[in-house]
């Protein structure tokens, strides 16, 4: 395990510098050196997406990306997508519709959703369901995720902003 | 009192309390929390199923970078005491509770050494480098091997790998098969399942050597029966030893028993005076997280022509797996599945016998459902069976033979008591929903144009919830689940607390109580504070599990809500100088009807805590605004459900797709629909997973085949579903507040709805599906077999 590396990431628009090792996962970088503890890591091997956060606008699993690959990167996690007194529009909808049981899939949940509404048209159910396939939820049976999703597929095509 | 004009929070779709801080990210997991000197815990696990262990070297790992110390159970004899799940169940074998291996390994991935180390990465490192010499032993990989003659004995002091048995019976058995003019019957096979809740299980605990205070955080279902179950086997007073689960990522039963790794956390967080970590991962959680099911069941149903049930027999084998799991032993799954085989039908004669056999694999624990998604699995499709063969409707079949509603209190076969429960009211609902007869007539018309068959599947269940203490909720557990102990405040600032033994972990416990009190007290939800999930919230607790928490937590809260009602209109009626049947409160305010006299709580709370003279002394004492209430309903109550499945199968690809799923249950009075709703859908989604999917594998020398996500196929969304609920009051319980529990439900019915469903969509093929999950491969083999099956028929025809 040789040596260490400075690394400049810039996670939901705050750019922090750390001097970390290279086998450091991204998800712990986030975890252990700066604290945001919204990202969970449900399996290390990229198949459930609870670490799923946003690298330079794309999803990307956390605990199969290195810390030392994000230097210079902008990440977005769930602790940017609004405050437990200010909740943003996804948490809103997935409030609304009860959409998280435990809440730990959820920040993957979220972010993936993120990328879907800014990328994709959602059009039918089965889109939906597809585009939401990479994130293993266990408390729901997707239902009310779904129907949240829905809800925010319309009101985006209401006001595209 | 004017109940009639108090906000009714209770039957309200009430956005969830806890949900804000989950949704920001603002969680508190086990795992999330963050000290700069904790020491992270790695285990040396095994790779043989069964084996001797020799001699275990630690000095290349002790020498590592980063490494602190390094433990294996010698080093830590005297300071973990053995503990046993008791049981006063004849013909069981309590095995005794592991914490580290020390002569033999039983399973592949069972705990020889921890190491702790300054970070999980170098504690990992450690770890690996950590040699064991083993003489390997005959692997027992199934039951066949471990019933074998001959066999080696995975506990030589048990003389036996049979570490349970159990009979029910009940009526002429013999007679009413010997007259009976019709039977069906086979061998059911439903293979093994682990939770997998998406967070691994994580243990936390921290020392304070000046007091001699250990706190141990766990993401357990279970904080206050892990707290006793630490105090016997740390040897320390409760008063010093406190559980606390926080946020807690799903449990499904396989966070709700004692594990070596949490035992090893707290005791190495008094050896080494420092905050101890463990956090599992995946690999961890599939190799050593309780299991469930693992069963062969052999059955058989006697009925008359009118498709009358006359007798049931049932002889099962239960895989528990090494251990007896502690505490609710090797016989708690098991033995469900003859608890509840009879089902909600009217059954005169039945005998059901269990087997729990040990073997090397990881130990079976409670699974949402615990046996009775076998059960229901089995009978339900015994009851589709007779039907077919008496040419009758599966939905006409089940009218004939629930327990109809004048026939409540009913007695099962297994000595279970339903109370009345809507079990006509739910079948007619849930056909209703699906549109059962439109289905049947579309089906009628052939396969559609992509060839795929059409199934329509119904399966009908009851389970007993909210057990009180009459009977543990384990077979002769000599702990008592059956009790909840609440305790509300209101403290000096006028602020609300409700703490409980309970312990949340997805379900929303916080907001129903919350909305339970609100009514009682004349207060919005969000003014209750609720404290649970921590062994120092009240005196005794065990957790949450059982589909308890509503019926037992909810009934405590009504009693002590009331309670602390009463004392507050009291002293209102002191303050006010009015008289108490004049006092209302509503939305936090104390007022004297027809008066413009009111208070706030925090106004009542100064007055009677803190501004002297106000009221007479003694009343501080005599009313203190606390009241603690215990609530044991005794008996229990009757959940019951129907579920239809509508699904598409394809004889080419052997892919069953679930096209539609309607649920139609009688949980009692709702308390928050969308919480129930919730509830169902993931329970359905975890059935439809046991159904067609989950299976956790190993291979005749017992090692795990399916140690990842990859392999363990856990559901996504474009597997489930919509699924419809239809909540059927038929009748409130005799429980406090009428609530039935319904944690489990969801699982329980789709087994059996899933297995008919297939079956009726390769009637075409004459198929029966007798084993579950129906994986592709299995469909593959089934469809095969009856192709070769209709060719030699079609020869020996001509």
């Amino acid at each position: 395990m040789s040596g260490r590396h400075t690394i400049t990431v810039t996670v939901n628009g705050r750019a922090y510098t750390r001097e970390v090792a290279p086998r450091l996962l991204l998800a712990d970088f986030l975890r252990e050196e700066l604290g945001l503890t919204g990202t969970h890591v449900g399996c290390e091997h990229g198949i459930c997406g609870a670490c799923t956060v946003l690298i330079d606008g794309d999803s990307a699993r956390s605990c199969l990306t290195l810390a030392v690959q994000c230097d210079g990167a902008e990440v977005g996690t769930i602790e940017g997508l609004g405050r437990v007194a200010d909740l943003g529009r996804l948490q809103q909808a997935f409030r609304e519709h009860h959409a998280l049981q435990c809440g730990f899939c959820t920040a993957g949940m979220l972010i993936t959703v993120t990328d879907l509404l800014a990328k994709y048209p959602l059009a039918s159910e089965a889109d939906i369901r597809e585009g939401l396939s990479g994130n293993l939820c266990r408390c729901t049976g997707y239902e009310n995720i779904v129907r949240a999703v829905q809800d925010l597929v319309a009101a985006r095509e209401a006001d595209p902003a | 009192m004017s109940e009639t004009q108090r906000p009714k929070s209770v039957g309200a779709r009430v956005q969830r309390l806890e949900d804000p801080r989950l949704l920001a990210g603002r969680g508190r997991f086990t795992d999330d929390h963050r000290a700069p000197d904790t020491l992270h815990l790695a285990f040396r696990r095994s790779e043989e199923a069964h084996a001797r262990i020799l001699a275990i070297d630690t000095a290349t790992a002790a020498a590592m970078p980063g490494v602190v110390a390094v433990f294996t159970a010698a080093d830590l004899a005297g300071e973990i005491r053995p503990v046993r799940a008791e049981s006063r169940m004849r013909d069981y074998y309590a095995t005794e509770f592991v914490a580290l291996a020390t002569n033999k390994v039983r399973y592949v991935g069972e705990a020889i050494a921890v190491v702790a180390a300054e970070s999980r990465y170098l504690a990992e490192d450690a770890a690996a480098e950590i040699e064991v010499d083993f003489e390997s032993l005959p692997p027992l990989g199934d039951t066949d091997a471990a019933l074998a003659e001959g066999a080696a004995l995975l506990h030589e002091e048990a003389a036996s790998n049979v570490i349970a048995r159990r009979e029910f019976a009940r009526g002429e058995v013999e007679e009413a098969f010997f007259a009976a003019p019709h039977r069906v019957g086979g061998r059911f096979r439903m293979h093994r399942k682990t939770p997998a809740a998406i967070e691994n299980r994580a243990y936390r605990a921290e020392f304070d050597p000046g007091r001699g205070h250990l706190t141990v955080h766990s993401a357990t279902q279970v904080p206050g029966l892990i707290r006793d179950a630490l105090a016997e086997i740390l040897d320390l007073p409760g008063s010093r030893l406190r559980v606390v689960a926080g946020d807690v990522g799903g449990g499904f039963g396989g966070k709700a028993s004692l594990y070596p790794e949490e035992v090893v956390v707290a005791a190495l967080a008094r050896r080494l005076e420092a905050t101890v970590k463990w956090t599992g991962d995946r690999l961890e959680d599939l190799t050593t997280t309780s299991q469930a099911f693992d069963e062969v069941v052999e059955a058989e149903l006697a009925f008359d022509g009118a498709g009358r049930l006359l007798g049931l027999t049932a002889e099962v084998v239960g895989d528990v797996g090494a251990y007896s799991i502690y505490p609710w032993t090797a016989s708690l799954e098991p033995v469900q599945v003859i608890s509840f085989l009879p089902g909600p039908y009217r059954l005169p004669a039945y005998r059901g016998a269990v087997r729990a056999v040990a073997t090397n694999k990881p130990p079976m624990g409670p699974y949402r459902g615990v046996g009775r998604p076998v059960s229901v699995f089995v009978m339900e499709r015994l009851i589709d069976m007779a039907a077919s063969k008496l040419g009758l409707d599966p939905v006409e079949m089940r009218r004939r033979n629930l327990v109809a509603a004048d026939e409540f209190p009913y007695r099962a076969g297994s000595g279970l008591m339903w109370d009345r429960s809507g079990f006509h009211e739910c079948l007619e609902a849930a056909v209703a929903e699906i549109d059962y007869a439109g289905r049947r007539a579309a089906q009628s018309a052939g396969p559609g144009a992509d060839g795929r068959l059409i199934g329509i599947g119904v399966a009908s269940y009851a389970e007993l919830t909210g057990i009180g203490s009459r009977i543990s909720a384990a077979p002769g557990m000599p702990i008592n689940t059956g009790t909840e102990t609440a305790t509300i405040q209101l403290d000096s600032t006028g602020a609300v607390r409700a703490a409980f033994g309970i312990a949340s972990h997805g379900q929303g416990l916080e907001t129903t109580l919350a909305q339970v009190i609100a009514d009682e007290l004349g207060v919005a939800p969000d003014a209750v504070e609720i404290v649970q999930g921590d062994s120092a919230a009240v005196p005794h607790g065990t957790g949450t599990y059982a589909s308890r928490s509503t019926v037992l937590a909810g009934g405590a809260a009504i009693l002590s809500a009331r309670g602390l009602r009463e004392r507050i209109v009291q002293v209102a009626a002191l303050l006010f100088e009015a008289a108490a049947d004049d006092v209302e409160i509503t939305d936090g305010i104390v007022a004297v009807a027809g008066t413009d006299r009111r208070m706030s709580f925090r106004e009542l709370a100064k007055a009677f805590y803190s501004e002297m003279g106000r009221l007479p002394r003694e009343v501080r004492d005599e009313l203190a605004l606390e009241v603690t209430r215990v609530y044991d309903p005794f008996f229990g109550t009757t959940t019951s459900a129907t579920h239809i499945a509508v699904v598409a199968v394809d004889p080419e690809t052997c892919e069953v797709e679930v096209l539609d799923y309607a649920v139609a249950e009688d949980c009692g009075r709702v308390i928050n629909p969308a919480i129930v709703d919730g509830q169902v859908h993931g329970g359905v989604a975890q059935g439809i997973g046991a159904a067609l999917f989950e299976e956790v594998r190993h291979d005749a020398d017992g090692q795990c085949l399916t140690g990842s996500f990859v392999d363990y196929v856990v559901p996504s969304a474009a597997e489930i579903p919509a699924i419809s609920v239809t909540h059927v009051e038929s009748v409130l319980p005799a429980t406090e507040g009428g609530f039935r529990g319904m944690g489990e439900g969801g699982t329980i019915g789709a087994t059996g709805a899933i297995a008919n469903a297939v079956t009726d969509a390769l009637r075409p093929l004459d198929i029966d599906i007798m084993e579950l999950p129906v994986t592709p491969e299995r469909l593959f083999r089934l469809i095969q077999n009856a192709k070769i099956n209709a060719k030699t028929k079609e020869r020996d025809e001509t």
